[in-house]
């Protein structure tokens, strides 16, 4: 078993309990990647950084009346930069820039949603992980997440997204688009001390008028891994669309939650029959004097 | 830049002007990020577009392309009219109290001298009073009517805030707050800097712009220190490289300049460019003109080059006219130019006007093409439908394509825009047939000796004389260039008591220690230091600061001299002190001068002297006063661009021969495809995107995929008006030409005021063409009309009349 598989607190459709013999290295809440959007001047080399680090390699698509490009996160565009134009009441205008993608929930709903056992996993670290070779692209994870970040490939019919370069990560390196990023404005470390770094950043900004600055790491998903320093923490939605409650889809939470003995109890209740079946209709056998009357027919 | 990247974080304030640095210089921008996390600075960013940088900046204000000089005017202005001037700097470090000729003038818009016909001025006015000793007048009280403060402060009264709104379109308010953020570091323990690109310098104006925000700088004490200074965003890299080693048609190698035609005496020549000082204990340091000449047509002709055939002075070209590249491309036009090498360039997608330019290069008989990439220019005769759609059996040219390497793939150096001379290895072999330039060249060179040589020819001992040192003749490496652009002794050097400072043979120390009288060789005087005794200087790898200001002056090497901020004997006051020891850059230690930057003065001038700081200006001190030195004046003063949304000049209404650069050059044949507001009612500028570089990264999948298609932005306004959509594909027509793209449309381009018209902008970014992995498009600059800047020839790209219609 690789060292790392050691490392997975959780795993999806899973009911045996993950590895617990190694003490965990995890300190300070995991990790986490902070996005400060006040210092993100949306120039891509996060998802140039991204594409090559993963070896993905996106069509050459269109414009299709705006920066975002490609035009939505796909199978092979794990994070994007989505630029959205915001007019104050002053009249003053902002262009708030937001590095989209995986936002590596605490408590996952595409890992709640997902039926395939090991297809999603969550790492001590906080990382959560898609499995390719266990998906059965049901796209369930598409439906859990909050964020509407996974992403069904049209070649393989599986599922994929950011993993946070968890082979970087594992191997005590930042994830590519941190390393790349020539503003500084995403940073990697464990998550209190991004808390604390955001902190200072947050205090920056409301020194210059940002009376609303603050760290989105919000609570309905158990808080996140990737976090955002906003200027109008009060209205995330301006960042196209980044929800202000972001919560597990009810259907995820009632299929993980209240729904799940009646599930089981239904799963037994078939096993049950199925195995009253058996012992009241025993399976049709074959007899050798079968096999070769048929072998005649053919042959005939 | 006269300071350089790592510098920016001193800064306090940073205005981005006539530039995009977050769009064009993401990396550099990391410094700007710096100064506002940890040095609480403000960042102001003012553009026709809500852009990148401005996304970031605390302050946006909005400008109509073009009418920097009446913004930047109307903060002299306020400057002075709120006085928010730095006294001790502008009294001790510049002309302000010089007399000027009592002939100046300037009357509606033109300055004393000018011929309407040649569109030249007689400069003889444009000058200082003089003494009978041949010093400046100065009036100390600057009381006198003709003192430069005097005519500065009449020059600029009429740029008033209203003014400012009128012409640019920026709200008063804003054009306040600007000026109250530059005028909080008229403080000496305040510094502010100016970031600046090619949205300044692509006018007809642009060299008289950047002059402006010069003056704004001069005026606050902003030149010489930490934090400060005007910095030039090169886009290039190596563009600065190329202007150091002389790759203009004026330039010799190190900022040296070319005869004109009227220049055939040597000792007139060198006289005209090494000026006595115009005051008492100046140190007038281009005096030393002939030392660098000298030993720069040493390092070109060798042992040819002798005191008594004025080290080959008649081999150098002497000029009739400037050769920049509007003018060579007229020549082709006209049928006198009939042979081009074109080596890393693609002009076809670079050069304005794209008709002529096809024109142009349908004309040759024959062009090189020596590019790591396959160039628009390199196909101009293929048919690539609507986007170039020429007659390919019409054209003759006979086109030869060179491959070279790319920079990854050669040893060599590269400078950057705070002039770092930062060396590099090479990374991977070149391509199939690819070679690297100069061994493109040097073969070239050797073919065309020999045929010198073997069968003679006009004029053939330039050529057959030429110093060629080079182990393998045919390939210099990278190692020997560098090494002959530091220069070393041909004889052993003395000093003035005659002990041996340096032995033939060995590398100089510095251009201190070239000689006018033949001992030393050297090709770029202002590269010596970079490649000395003790090696090669622009290796070096040490990041360490000691001072913590970012003076890292053991990482590779600044020309010149390795001096990191220009110009930073101002940056302490006359007696010597820092004007702030906070971010100290020299200081004189009672016996020299010392400290974390290399001293740009006389190392043991005592202070007290008088001797100014700037020492490359003969009276010392730093110009409000161009004096000679601009085509259209000493002072800057608004112009239109050439093709202007107004039809007029606002500040000088009633004068039509004032309404565009009146000493700019103009072609006929260019001035006939000049459009009109009428039929062209917007106002296109064009620019550059992050994702892309040039004409060069459409070849590169990665950028292709994260900007695959061309687009325009259009204000949301304007779009409503002519019904416009998101995405919808629009043409962008000028008089010369159109493009299709995509419609962006934004509410960052908004429609100005001026004058009583609403005038929108049309924005155009330049990256595509019809060879590469993006999309296919349409050179941007079919658009664009041929007229350059008076001074520099830079075409201009920013200001130009289009129309915009549905497709």
């Amino acid at each position: 078993m690789a060292s790392e598989a050691m490392d997975i607190k959780r795993r999806s459709a899973t009911t045996t309990p993950s590895p617990s013999v190694r003490q965990s290295p995890v300190q300070g809440g995991g990790v986490a990647k902070l996005i400060d959007t006040s210092q993100c001047i949306g120039c891509k080399a996060c998802q140039v950084a991204c594409m090559e680090w993963n070896d993905l390699r996106d069509e050459v698509g269109h414009n299709v009346g705006v920066y975002d490009n490609p035009a939505d996160l796909t199978e092979n565009t794990w994070t994007l930069m989505r630029f959205a134009e915001h007019e104050k009441d002053d009249g003053d205008l902002e262009w708030l820039i937001r590095k989209d993608g995986c936002m590596h929930c605490e408590d996952p709903g595409c890992l709640k949603a997902c039926p395939a056992p090991g297809a999603i996993v969550q790492h001590a670290n906080g990382i959560v992980d898609f499995n390719q070779e266990h998906c059965i692209g049901c796209g369930y994870c598409v439906t859990g997440c909050p964020f509407d970040v996974p992403r069904i490939s049209k070649t393989d019919k599986k599922a994929y997204k950011c993993n946070l370069c968890v082979d970087r990560v594992s191997v005590g390196q930042e994830p590519a688009c941190v390393k790349t990023c020539p503003t500084g404005a995403i940073v990697f470390g464990s998550k209190d001390d991004m808390k604390q770094h955001a902190a200072e950043r947050i205090a920056d900004l409301q020194s210059r008028g940002y009376d609303n600055a603050g760290l989105y790491d919000p609570d309905g998903v158990g808080g996140t891994h990737v976090m955002y320093v906003l200027h109008h923490a009060d209205k995330p939605q301006l960042y196209s669309g980044l929800p202000k409650a972001p919560t597990i889809s009810g259907i995820v939470s009632l299929w993980k939650g209240p729904a799940k003995p009646i599930g089981v109890a239904a799963m037994v209740l078939t096993a049950l029959v199925g195995a009253a079946h058996y012992i009241r209709n025993r399976p049709s056998e074959v007899t050798e004097a079968d096999e070769q009357a048929a072998e005649e027919e053919r042959n005939g | 830049m006269t300071n350089h990247w790592v510098d920016i974080k001193n800064a306090d304030i940073i205005l981005i002007m006539g530039g995009n640095a977050a769009e064009a210089h993401p990396c550099g921008f990391k410094w700007v990020t710096e100064a506002k996390a940890h040095n609480n600075a403000k960042l102001i960013v003012v553009d026709p577009r809500f852009n990148r940088s401005a996304s970031v900046a605390d302050l946006y204000a909005p400008i109509r392309t073009g009418t920097d000089i009446v913004f930047l005017g109307g903060v002299i202005k306020y400057l002075i009219d709120n006085n928010k001037v730095q006294h001790e700097y502008v009294k001790n470090y510049t002309d302000l109290s010089f007399i000027v000729h009592e002939d100046f003038d300037f009357d509606n818009g033109i300055f004393s001298g000018y011929n309407e016909e040649s569109r030249h001025y007689d400069k003889s006015s444009w000058d200082y009073q003089l003494d009978e000793k041949g010093k400046v007048i100065t009036d100390p009280s600057l009381r006198h009517p003709h003192c430069v403060y005097q005519l500065l402060k009449k020059h600029y009264d009429r740029y008033t805030p209203e003014m400012v709104a009128r012409v640019c379109g920026t709200p008063i308010p804003k054009f306040l707050q600007v000026c109250e953020l530059l005028a909080s570091t008229h403080t000496p323990d305040r510094a502010g800097t100016i970031l600046y690109a090619l949205g300044w310098t692509q006018h007809s104006t642009g060299s008289q712009i950047i002059r402006t925000g010069a003056m704004v700088q001069l005026l606050l004490g902003n030149i010489g220190i930490a934090g400060g200074g005007m910095n030039a965003l090169r886009g290039h890299s190596n563009i600065q490289g190329l202007t150091d080693l002389g790759l203009m048609s004026n330039l010799l190698p190190g900022y040296l300049t070319l005869p004109e035609e009227s220049e055939q005496d040597f000792d007139q020549y060198i006289a005209r460019r090494a000026p006595k000082p115009l005051r008492e204990n100046q140190l007038s340091y281009w005096q030393n003109y002939k030392r660098f000449h000298t030993s720069l047509t040493k390092a070109w002709w060798g042992e040819h080059a002798r005191q008594e055939n004025n080290y080959l002075y008649d081999f150098l070209p002497k000029l009739d006219k400037p050769y920049d590249m509007l003018q060579v491309y007229e020549l082709m036009n006209q049928g006198k130019m009939n042979g081009y090498i074109c080596q890393g360039f693609n002009p076809l997608a670079a050069a304005p006007n794209k008709a002529k330019i096809i024109k142009s290069l349908s004309q040759l008989k024959f062009m090189v093409i020596m590019d790591p990439l396959v160039t628009e220019t390199s196909e101009f005769w293929r048919n690539a439908g609507e986007s170039n759609d020429v007659d390919s059996a019409d054209i003759q040219t006979e086109v030869f394509r060179l491959p070279t390497s790319c920079f990854a793939e050669e040893d060599g150096t590269l400078v950057n825009s705070g002039r770092w001379l930062q060396w590099h290895w090479k990374a991977a072999e070149p391509p199939g047939e690819a070679k690297t330039d100069i061994e493109i060249m040097a073969t070239l060179y050797q073919h065309i000796r020999q045929l010198y040589e073997q069968e003679g020819g006009t004029f053939a001992e330039p050529v057959t004389q030429l110093s060629w040192p080079y182990a393998n003749p045919y390939a210099p490496t990278a190692e020997e260039l560098a090494k002959e652009l530091n220069g070393h002794a041909l004889r052993d050097l003395t000093d003035n008591r005659g002990n041996v400072i340096r032995k033939a043979g060995e590398q100089l120390a510095g251009f201190g220690e070239m000689r006018d009288d033949g001992s030393t060789l050297g090709g770029c005087w202002l590269y010596a230091g970079s490649w000395t005794q003790e090696g090669n200087m622009m290796a070096r790898r040490d990041s360490s600061d000691p001072t913590g200001i970012g003076q890292t002056l053991n990482w590779a090497w600044a020309w010149p001299a390795n001096r990191r901020v220009m110009y930073n004997r101002a940056s302490c006051d006359s007696q010597g002190e820092p004007f702030d020891p906070r971010r100290s850059l020299i200081h004189w230690n009672g016996s020299k001068w010392t400290g974390a930057d290399v001293p740009d003065f006389k190392a043991d001038e005592a202070p007290g002297g008088g001797m100014g700081p700037f020492i490359m200006n003969p009276e010392g001190v730093a110009r409000f006063f161009a004096r000679g030195g601009m085509a259209e004046g000493p002072f800057p003063t608004h112009y239109e661009p050439f093709e202007t949304p107004l039809g007029y000049n606002p500040l000088f209404k009633d004068n039509d021969k004032a309404t565009s650069n009146p000493a700019a050059r103009l072609f006929d044949d260019d001035k006939a495809e000049f459009g009109k507001v009428g039929e062209f009612p917007y106002v296109g500028t064009t620019y550059r995107l992050t994702e892309h570089f040039h004409y060069w990264s459409k070849h590169v999948l990665l950028n292709s995929i994260i900007q695959p298609e061309q687009f325009v932005e259009i204000g949301a306004e304007l779009a409503k008006e002519l019904r416009i959509d998101q995405g919808d594909m629009v043409r962008v027509s000028s008089n010369r030409g159109y493009i299709k793209a995509r419609a962006v449309v934004t509410k960052r381009i908004r429609g100005l005021d001026i004058d009583g018209k609403r005038v929108h902008h049309i924005g155009i970014p330049i990256h595509w063409g019809f060879v590469g992995v993006t999309q296919p498009g349409f050179l941007a600059n079919t658009l664009t009309p041929s007229v350059g800047d008076g001074n520099s020839q830079t075409p201009e790209f920013k200001s130009f009349l289009v129309n915009v219609e549905k497709v």
